[in-house]
């Protein structure tokens, strides 16, 4: 086969470059890059995606797209990012964190806090020009503050509100409040030696408390209402959502092909070897002298903060984000969505979250015609989550590779024969790297 | 009797001057009492009280219960009662007089609100009810509604109380009434001490608004005053606070605010002006300030207080947290009472959440100790544990519906959720997870996968509503101790069903055959293989008991929560957390980490109480950092069992 999808093609040349002895970093660079030929094809599909969306689009094309659509496409790349993200962690590393989409969510309420505050402010401000006395500062903070806190009983502006006035500062945010928790959690929890399914139920704690906390009506971000009206850009008021959505299709468009260009670059080096064989035997690697906590505590953070990026594009496109979109729940079905398209291959991310996401949005949205059984119809509305979950435990038992796996088998790759001996602790994972042989 | 109580009552009040009869009365008041009102049925209910007369009860019920009537030809009044004739009649001394036909009588019907008032009334003539019961009800009314007016015929009443229980609530009632109400301060002090630290939430009742305090500002001599406290403004009250309550008094005029400023401004534009300030400058205070400033130059708007009076004004008076009680000695004797009794109240209160948190810890042990099975001696990840406490609440509720009885259904709930959440593991153990023993993680994800599965088919079978699941009679009402410390009887039954389940599983582990080839099995499966022991017919075993235990649990936390398909939700994170934080594989550790998260979470929502997200999220941050100093729970495994 000319083009084995995401696979290093010789197991000694492989090991040759990444040393990277002898050639400059130049030609190193696209080594790299041109040893995963998917990248290629996932990035030709997501330029040909965005010109035919455009093309499509009711802003500037022929509008055979409705806006909705367009904007819910723009959600699936932003959500395809996170299980990128989630696949770095899980599927390359090996720790199932259940608890990215928390950072996610969190990433949203950061750049929500900007859009809402200066949203409000310019419509405050709207409302006092018309008074004979030009408005006081003090006044039109104190009108910000009872608008958007009056639906929880307060007026006041609660300190963590401090930098929403600014957009810089508050994409510095976006960066630094997910960051620094998933370092600190990271921290606490690798130092520890906390490994396999207890950090995955720890990773789970973290998120219900923090989803807990923010549901309080005194946590300072609205409680259960969340914020709302975040499709409304301040300062962009002339821009129509026909035209600020395919705007937004085209952040998450780019972001996702530069955080998978970005991500390729790290997992095809000598830095992605390690967090493989941390992944498939973490004592060895601590043995062979590596740093494992630090492997782990980068690899953790910098997904975390992609994450925080996503959601930071993801949210502005929903409208509306609130304590429940980071329920444990979601985070659980990020994981599964990099389990459907395929654990431990950058592309099985992006296939599986598209794929389930947008099967799920089709699913739940009504528009599945129901199945008639004479003496029963099947509601897709209530069964679409029986399906999933079953169809969730047919992968993990039957084809572990998930949609991935189907690659594999049209380019003719196999899992090698260990003569009986166990696969390891990540079975589907770990093929993808033998699978050559 | 009663003659004898009314007659103490007169003495009492010192009315002899009022002693009327009944029949006299009523002439006297003939067109209050045929057209009563609330206003004027006052001097009415007065003079009957004080009339010393027994028909002035009769009467008052007679009229309460609308069976008094006048007769239409003399105007006299009657009580009456149903006779073949129309009415049998009473006379208002007492005496039968005959009979009448309806026509010729009146029948007087008071309004709803008037009976009220005849209703309290009364109270005072049926605390020497002959009727027990009526009495404990007329003690009751003056307990929930205590009035100065009560005391004297209580206390006439305690003497010729013969019921003893009756004539303690009465003696308690009457010291209560006799702490707030006596004109004695002497007495009243006395009243106080002599409840020493008693719980009473009525003795509690009756003594707060005693230290009840309002804040006072005065700028003379304030010797007259029973203080509280002295304030100083700017320390302990705020300096603006201090103003406001000189303005409310009228000592001083109201101060200028920045609403009413800007109205001011608004109406005194000239020329694009307010005085001497352009109006697009007015977007700071101090400008703002200025221009009023000017205005007030000009004499076009009133004077406004400046700092400097407002300064002024509050340093000329002092500030005084004065008791609406105005004996001191009575103040200071409840206050020294309260002070015993919060004291006496905290040692309770620390026993009564002491017993909450005993009760929530049993609640959780209950929830993990299926899981203490599958995960902590398996070591299989069960997320589809939750539904199958979900399964056997929904099992108690459909065998409810089926079954007569709440007693008898619970009896059959009990071992039906066990079969089918048996089952259920068991088969759930076949199909899913045999195949997945080397692969912890996508255990995880594949029991997940039936956990959304399954609460989905809840919702499709039950909908979204809860369903009620009823517990039997004889666990309804709570063991009373005091007023402060109580515990209800069901969460008795949860505390014995949880020492019941930790007393079979050790049995189960310690002593039986099946129990030992489970350990065996989970320490090494190989070895245990080759002793001959099936290793997957006790993991199939295994498993399915630890879901069969999550099927009893579900009933048992069905009965006091609701019933659904997010029941199991709201308990799997803290279930893993008491198994992780206890110490995987010891049931011991399971019972040590139910008891810390219980106690904690009590704990923690009694520091904060009206916040239970709070404190759920606050013990979640606390597992976290308690697991970074022992990252193997509470009770670790050591040796050869702790496997790797």
């Amino acid at each position: 086969m000319t083009h084995p999808f995401d696979q290093i093609p010789a197991r000694s040349s492989g090991s040759k470059h990444s040393g990277g002895a002898g050639s400059g970093p130049r030609i190193l660079a696209t080594r790299r890059l041109s040893r995963l030929p998917s990248t290629f094809w996932v990035l030709a599909v997501l330029v040909i995606l965005s010109v035919a969306v455009t093309l499509l689009s009711p802003a500037f094309g022929l509008g055979e797209m409705s806006t909705s659509f367009v904007k819910t496409l723009g959600k699936t790349l932003c959500l395809c990012l996170a299980a990128l993200a989630m696949d770095i962690v899980w599927g390359y590393t090996g720790i199932l964190s259940l608890g990215h989409m928390a950072f996610f969510a969190l990433g949203g309420y950061m750049i929500g806090q900007w859009l809402m505050y200066a949203r409000t402010e310019e419509i405050v401000v709207q409302a006092l020009s018309s008074a004979p006395i030009p408005a006081t500062a003090t006044e039109v903070a104190q009108g910000v503050a009872t608008q958007i806190f009056g639906v929880v009983g307060g007026s006041d502006m609660p300190w963590i509100w401090g930098f929403a006035y600014s957009l810089p500062l508050q994409l510095a945010l976006v960066v630094a409040v997910p960051g620094l928790l998933a370092l600190v959690f990271g921290w606490l929890a690798f130092r520890s030696r906390v490994t396999g399914v207890y950090l995955s139920i720890l990773t789970q704690a973290m998120t219900l408390a923090l989803s807990l906390y923010l549901f309080q009506n005194d946590s300072g971000l609205r409680g259960n209402n969340g914020l709302s009206g975040l499709q409304n850009v301040p300062g962009l008021g002339a821009v129509t959502q026909d035209v600020l959505s395919i705007w937004f299709f085209w952040a998450s468009a780019l972001a996702l092909a530069l955080a998978y260009l970005g991500l390729t670059w790290i997992i095809s080096g000598k830095f992605g070897s390690v967090l493989r064989a941390i992944r498939d035997d973490e004592a060895r690697v601590r043995f062979l002298g590596y740093p494992v906590e630090v492997y782990k505590l980068f690899v953790f953070t910098l997904t975390a903060v992609i994450c925080a990026l996503a959601g930071a594009l993801y949210y502005p496109q929903a409208g509306i984000i609130n304590p429940a979109e980071l329920a444990p729940i979601a985070s659980i079905y990020l994981a599964v969505w990099v389990a459907i398209g395929g654990r431990g291959r950058l592309y099985g991310a992006v296939i599986g979250a598209a794929f389930v996401s947008l099967l799920s949005s089709w699913f739940t949205g009504g528009r599945a015609p129901a199945v008639p059984l004479g003496f029963y119809t099947i509601d897709w509305v209530d069964w679409w989550q029986v399906l999933l979950g079953l169809s969730f435990v047919a992968v993990t038992l039957l084809a572990p590779k998930g949609i991935g796996g189907l690659f594999d088998r049209a380019l003719g790759l196999h899992t090698p024969n260990r003569k009986g001996a166990p696969l390891g602790p990540a079975e589907g994972a770990l093929q993808e790297q033998e699978a050559v042989e | 009797m009663r003659a004898l109580f009314l007659a103490v009552l007169l003495a009492c009040f010192g009315l002899q001057t009022h002693a009327d009869t009944v029949a006299q009365i009523a002439n006297a008041h003939a067109a209050d009492l045929a057209k009563p009102s609330r206003q004027t049925i006052g001097p009415v209910i007065a003079d009957l009280a004080a009339s010393g007369d027994p028909m002035a009860a009769k009467l008052l019920e007679a009229w309460g219960n609308k069976a008094l009537g006048q007769r239409k030809s003399d105007k006299a009044f009657f009580v009456l009662a149903p006779d073949a004739a129309g009415y049998a009649l009473t006379d208002l001394t007492g005496a039968d007089a005959g009979t009448a036909p309806k026509a010729e009588i009146t029948e007087l019907k008071p309004n709803a609100g008037v009976r009220g008032l005849i209703a309290s009334a009364l109270v005072q003539f049926t605390l020497s009810d002959p009727d027990p019961q009526r009495r404990a009800q007329a003690l009751d009314s003056i307990a929930q509604d205590p009035k100065a007016e009560s005391l004297a015929p209580l206390r006439a009443s305690v003497q010729t109380e013969t019921d003893p229980q009756l004539k303690a609530q009465k003696q308690r009632l009457e010291r209560l009434l006799i702490l707030r109400f006596d004109p004695d301060p002497a007495a009243r002090v006395a009243a106080i001490a002599s409840f020493g630290a008693d719980l009473g939430l009525d003795l509690r009742g009756a003594l707060n608004p005693l230290l009840a305090t309002t804040l006072v500002a005065s700028a003379g001599d304030a010797s007259q005053l029973n203080i509280a406290r002295t304030l100083h403004p700017g320390h302990d009250l705020a300096a603006a606070d201090a103003y406001d309550l000189l303005v409310t008094a009228g000592a001083a005029p109201a101060r200028l605010t920045h609403e009413a400023q800007k109205k001011a401004l608004a109406a005194h534009i000239v020329d694009g002006k307010v005085g001497t300030v352009p109006v697009a400058d007015l977007t700071d205070q101090s400008a703002r300030d200025r221009a009023y400033t000017d205005l007030e130059a000009a004499g076009t708007v009133p004077t406004a207080a400046t700092d400097d009076e407002v300064a002024a004004a509050i340093a000329a008076h002092q500030f005084y947290e004065v008791y609406a009680e105005p004996n001191r000695s009575v103040t200071t004797a409840a206050q020294a009472a309260l002070a015993k009794i919060s004291l006496a109240v905290g040692a309770m209160q620390v026993a009564d959440l002491t017993l909450d948190g005993l009760s929530l810890a049993a609640i959780y042990f209950l929830a993990a100790i299926g899981l203490a099975i599958t995960f902590g001696v398996m070591g299989v990840i069960n997320m589809a544990h939750g539904e199958f406490i979900t399964m056997g609440a929904y099992t108690g509720y459909v065998v409810q519906q089926i079954v007569p009885g709440y007693t008898a259904s619970l009896v059959v709930a009990f071992p039906l959720a066990f079969a089918l959440t048996f089952a259920a593991g068991v088969a759930l153990e076949r199909l899913v997870i045999r195949h997945l023993y080397k692969r912890p993680l996508e255990t995880l994800l594949a029991t997940f996968g039936i956990s959304i599965a399954l609460q989905q088919l809840f919702k499709n079978i039950f909908g979204t509503q809860a369903r009620p699941l009823t517990s039997p009679p004889w666990l309804d009402g709570a063991l009373t101790f005091n007023d402060v410390l109580s515990i209800s009887y069901i969460r008795i039954a949860i505390f014995a069903l949880a020492l019941m389940f930790l007393a079979f599983f050790l049995y189960l582990m310690k002593r039986t055959r099946l129990g030992l080839e489970v350990r065996a099995v989970t320490q090494n499966p190989a070895m245990a293989a080759s002793m001959g022991i099936n290793p997957d017919r006790i993991n199939m075993l295994t498993f399915g008991l630890g879901s069969g235990i999550a099927g009893i649990a579900g009933v048992a936390i069905g009965l006091f929560a609701k019933v659904t398909s997010e029941l199991g939700t709201d308990y799997i994170v803290q279930s893993f957390m008491t198994v992780v934080v206890g110490g995987v594989g010891n049931i011991w550790g399971a019972l040590a980490g139910a008891t810390m998260i219980g106690g904690l979470q009590k704990a923690i929502e009694w520091l904060n109480p009206s916040n239970t997200l709070a404190a759920q999220t606050y013990m979640i941050l606390f597992i976290i950092l308690f697991i970074q100093f022992r990252p193997r729970g509470i009770i670790a495994l050591k040796g050869r069992a702790a496997g790797d």
